[in-house]
């Protein structure tokens, strides 16, 4: 049954892959300004204008480059940087690892951090703890990611000296980056996970639960945990994708190798060919952490199973 | 021989107190009834017994529960863990929401007799099988495998009466077991849990507010109005004889057959909600009996002949 989903679901990514990419090569074909001007010397002719146009086939008709472009992609090639002068799929190779650690990391954090936090928000009777938890969820979900990456240097880095202020060498430069991005996680993690609880333990079946005898904390492991993880699960899954393209700021204060540098500096240098491998990457993540958020839900709750095949 | 005896029991939810007043006893091979309107108290009473009025926030203010000679007022949570689906079994009133929809029934049922019994799990599930059998769930070892969302209403109700009867309980509080199904299935499930008090010598306290299921199954009755016992005694003279004009308004609306011309009466006006129970006996505004002392003073329960009755001005129908 969960197979016949997963298999149902994955069939599914074919239509959406193509729509994205043909909102991602429009996108960038749409953007005011031309990569060509930053690559003329002062005093060229309108003819070796021509001869570059013509050598990146930006003189076709925007259907011959789209096809021409997958068909590529299909190859492992994504085209040469027009700026970088170099594969566009090096560059992502380059860079994904980094992004990658650094979303894993971050990732971790804030879905361990998080769930344990709303648990204890929602089943403590300490109003102290309760409050603090809540506070700090308000905090977390309001407190811009690249302001508070600000605060953690100027604290850690540049006062204590306990981390480093930029680059990605060694464990000790990721502590920074992922509490940065994990803050947010955190909250709104705890967030979710609270809310979710609370509404589980409001559930009929939880009156016939504690009817059975079974001691509070078999109901909250055994029971209401799975149910409150159905939309921390969701969430969760649309942060893979989310951690990836939004940890983009926080790379580039950190000063951190990465996806998101890459097309930050690549957007403003217009170089077409690595704006599209980099948003195809983000994307990417964006489905794949949803197909993995579904057929968690899928694997999690029969009623899910049944109901789309 | 009476298992369970609650006197004068007494419910707050903060500063609202919606039972205020509530006795009855329960023997073993009997069918309490617990009847009354909506909002009458009657499920707060089953919670009550269950220890599960902390869940909602309410508390015992006054009154005595015993089961078994032991008192359950002040009895630990704990301790009284081991009563709750050990020796007192619940049934809810949606069966459609009583189980967990992401686990397996037979998990469900089992862990009753893991707990209470100290059975290892396949111990559990070969009795969780054999009480299914007996509940009449056609195929039980496979319906131990499924999920609640695949089996109809009347099924999950049986589970839920498994589940009840898992750790062999003394007592059997069913919260209107029969209301969210349909009416052919309301009467197999009466027949089934009529038929379980008297082959396994269950006190059976069935809350309804259907008089006919009372008419069909209980021994003795209790009336709720807005909070309190009215009435109560033997259903034979119940509803023979009625004395309370709630419990004869109750049986005016029992229809009876087309032949005999008679018309189908209703109770003119609505039950009181907690937040403003009258002053004096609570059915006075609703009462064509009703008299000066009625609007002032509450009448205690009195007992009768064979049973007891909280009016000021009882007796028969004119």
């Amino acid at each position: 049954m969960l197979l016949r989903y997963v298999f149902f679901r994955v069939l599914m990514l074919i239509p959406v892959s193509i729509s994205i990419s043909v909102v991602i090569f429009a996108i960038v074909h749409l953007l005011p300004g031309d990569p060509v001007d930053n690559l003329l010397r002062v005093g060229s002719s309108p003819a070796d204008r021509a001869a570059l146009v013509a050598k990146y086939g930006l003189d076709q008709p925007l259907v011959v480059q789209y096809v021409r472009w997958v068909l590529a992609m299909f190859q492992g090639d994504f085209g040469e940087a027009i700026v970088l002068r170099r594969p566009v799929a090096d560059l992502i190779r380059d860079n994904l690892p980094y992004s990658l650690r650094l979303g894993a990391a971050a990732f971790a954090f804030s879905s361990i951090v998080g769930i344990a936090l709303g648990t204890v928000s929602a089943t403590t009777r300490n109003a102290v703890v309760e409050q603090f938890v809540r506070g700090f969820i308000l905090l977390g979900s309001t407190v811009p990611g690249f302001w508070l990456a600000l605060l953690l240097i100027l604290a850690f880095a540049v006062q204590l000296q306990w981390f480093p202020v930029s680059g990605a060498k060694g464990w000790d430069a990721l502590v920074l980056p992922v509490l940065t991005i994990g803050f947010g996680g955190v909250a709104l993690v705890a967030r979710v996970t609270r809310v979710a609880l609370m509404d589980a333990r409001r559930e009929d079946f939880v009156t016939l639960l504690h009817a059975k005898g079974l001691p509070a904390n078999t109901i909250l492991f055994r029971h209401l945990m799975p149910h409150a993880m159905l939309p921390v699960v969701t969430i969760l899954a649309l942060r893979i994708g989310w951690i990836l393209g939004g940890a983009v700021t926080v790379e580039f204060v950190f000063g951190r190798p990465g996806l998101g540098s890459l097309l930050i500096r690549a957007l403003g240098q217009r170089d077409y060919p690595v704006v599209q491998g980099c948003l195809l990457m983000l994307a990417l993540a964006v489905m794949l952490g949803t197909l993995i958020g579904d057929v968690a839900q899928a694997a999690m709750d029969p009623r899910v199973r049944e109901a789309k095949t | 021989m009476t298992v369970l005896s609650v006197r004068n029991l007494q419910v707050a939810f903060g500063a609202v107190a919606p039972l205020s007043g509530v006795s009855f006893d329960v023997a073993k091979g009997e069918t309490l009834g617990i009847v009354g309107e909506s909002g009458s108290g009657k499920s707060l009473t089953a919670m009550a017994v269950m220890g599960l009025l902390p869940l909602a926030g309410g508390r015992i203010t006054a009154g005595s529960i015993t089961f078994d000679g032991q008192e359950l007022t002040t009895l630990t949570e704990k301790a009284y863990r081991r009563l709750r689906g050990g020796r007192i079994g619940l049934i809810t009133q949606n069966p459609m929401t009583s189980l967990d929809p992401l686990q397996c029934i037979g998990p469900q049922v089992d862990a009753v007799a893991v707990l209470h019994l100290g059975m290892t799990a396949r111990e559990a599930r070969a009795r969780t099988v054999e009480i299914l059998g007996t509940l009449r769930i056609p195929d039980p070892a496979t319906i131990c495998d499924r999920y609640p969302h695949q089996m109809s209403g009347g099924m999950k109700q049986r589970i839920v009466i498994a589940m009840a009867l898992a750790a062999d309980p003394d007592v059997l509080v069913a919260d209107e077991p029969t209301t969210a199904l349909d009416v052919t299935v309301q009467a197999q499930i009466i027949r089934l849990l009529d038929d379980l008090v008297k082959s396994r010598d269950l006190a059976l306290i069935l809350i309804t507010h259907d008089m006919s299921v009372v008419a069909q199954t209980c021994d003795r009755v209790v009336v709720m109005y807005a909070g309190r016992a009215v009435e109560q005694g033997p259903v034979g003279d119940i509803f023979d004889a009625p004395q309370h004009p709630y419990t004869q308004a109750l049986i005016g609306c029992i229809p009876r057959g087309l032949d005999d011309g008679a018309r189908l009466t209703g109770i003119a006006g609505t039950v009181p909600t907690v937040l403003n129970y009258p002053p004096g006996c609570p059915f006075h505004p609703r009462c064509d009996r009703a008299e000066e002392v009625c609007a002032s003073i509450v009448p205690e329960l009195e007992p009768n002949a064979t049973g007891a009755v909280a009016c000021h001005l009882p007796g028969v129908a004119p």
